[in-house]
């Protein structure tokens, strides 16, 4: 009889046509699925929400299971930039910086209530959300949102990576999506 | 040093040095206020900070308040410490008018960066200073945002809900 072991969990293929010797799908799918498990995050942390990216990123939580655990700390090698804080209105010349010297394609998640919307400053010297500046993909609530949160939001991101067609970049409403941000 | 010197002392040696220029001196929460002018306050800061016996030497603060409601609109103070006695002493300048206020960095040059704290938030202009601009907010900040005809709000947000955020008079003109 043979014994059981426990085999490392592998990603399923993309839906294609399989035959002996050979398999087929679209390089959408491949590269998509390839992507998806190889996100580099830049964290972009500012104050509480970074603490919970910590805890997030440390061995109780561990993002590396997404594939996640080579933070890139320049943007120009980042896919994903992760902005977990407040951002004063000072910080948001910074922050869009950061995001234009990423290379495409890039994401963007706003971790916590104060990247959303300003959070509980809604005062002169804060920005009232990073999207006022930069065009963000997922959001993420919580004051501070717990680690999960940040996981989940995470796994959305990756929905993301994984399905998006590799010609969006290239299409007329993303450039007019940037355009709006002022971002060539 | 024979001479203790204290609160008392203090009062003693401005008023003999400066007369009717400073007044009503009081110490609410135990510290020495004294009230001065915009002409004697840096000859008073210049002279507490040489004078052998004080040796008020440094310069804890610079700040401002507005009373929209007051004649004399703004109002300057300073907090000055005396080392060698341990002693704080706060000053004040009423401005009526303009506020327009010399700079006290001839005196005292930590005065540079508080006193461009000060105009930052309040716009209280500190004649003579070396380099007044914004320090803390955007340069393209068009406000004085302490003052008190500015909400503290950013209005930019339109998506804020007033029964969430409580917000009032949000559509207050700038």
């Amino acid at each position: 009889m043979e014994t059981q072991t426990a085999q490392p969990k592998i990603v399923p293929a993309p839906p294609g046509v399989e035959g002996p010797g050979y398999f087929a799908t679209s390089f959408d799918k491949a590269i998509g699925n390839a992507k998806q498990y190889s996100i580099w995050p830049l964290p972009f942390a500012t104050s509480c929400c970074g603490i919970e990216f910590m805890a997030t990123m440390a061995s109780n939580y561990d993002l590396a299971r997404f594939g996640a655990e080579r933070l890139s700390f320049s943007p120009r090698q980042a896919d994903l930039l992760m902005v977990m804080g407040t951002i004063a209105k000072k910080m948001g010349p910074v922050l869009k910086q950061v995001y234009e010297q990423m290379a495409e394609p890039r994401w963007v998640i706003a971790v916590g209530a104060c990247a959303c919307s300003g959070g509980i400053f809604d005062t002169y010297s804060v920005l009232q959300g990073i999207d006022q500046i930069i065009p963000v993909d997922v959001y993420v609530p919580g004051c501070p949102p717990r680690p999960e949160q940040i996981i989940d939001g995470f796994m959305r991101i990756q929905d993301l990576v994984h399905n998006e067609p590799m010609r969006r970049r290239n299409s007329p409403e993303y450039k007019a999506l940037l355009e709006s941000y002022g971002i060539k | 040093m024979s001479v203790t010197v204290d609160y008392n002392r203090v009062t003693e040696r401005i008023t003999e040095k400066f007369g009717t220029k400073v007044h009503s001196p009081e110490q609410p929460y135990g510290m020495l206020t004294i009230r001065t002018d915009r002409d004697s306050i840096i000859p008073l800061l210049q002279f507490l900070r040489d004078d052998d016996e004080m040796q008020f030497i440094f310069l804890t603060d610079i700040c401002a308040v507005h009373f929209p409601d007051r004649a004399e609109k703004f109002e300057v103070v300073y907090h000055i410490h005396s080392f060698i006695h341990n002693l704080r002493v706060r000053l004040k300048v009423s401005l009526s008018g303009e506020p327009k206020i010399p700079t006290a960095v001839s005196v005292f040059k930590s005065a540079n960066w508080m006193e461009r704290e000060t105009y930052d938030f309040y716009g209280v202009i500190f004649e003579g200073h070396p380099n007044l601009k914004r320090i803390l907010n955007v340069d393209e900040m068009t406000i004085f945002p302490m003052r008190k005809e500015y909400p503290l709000e950013d209005n930019t947000r339109t998506d804020k809900d007033d029964k969430m955020f409580g917000r009032i008079n949000v559509n207050r003109e700038n």
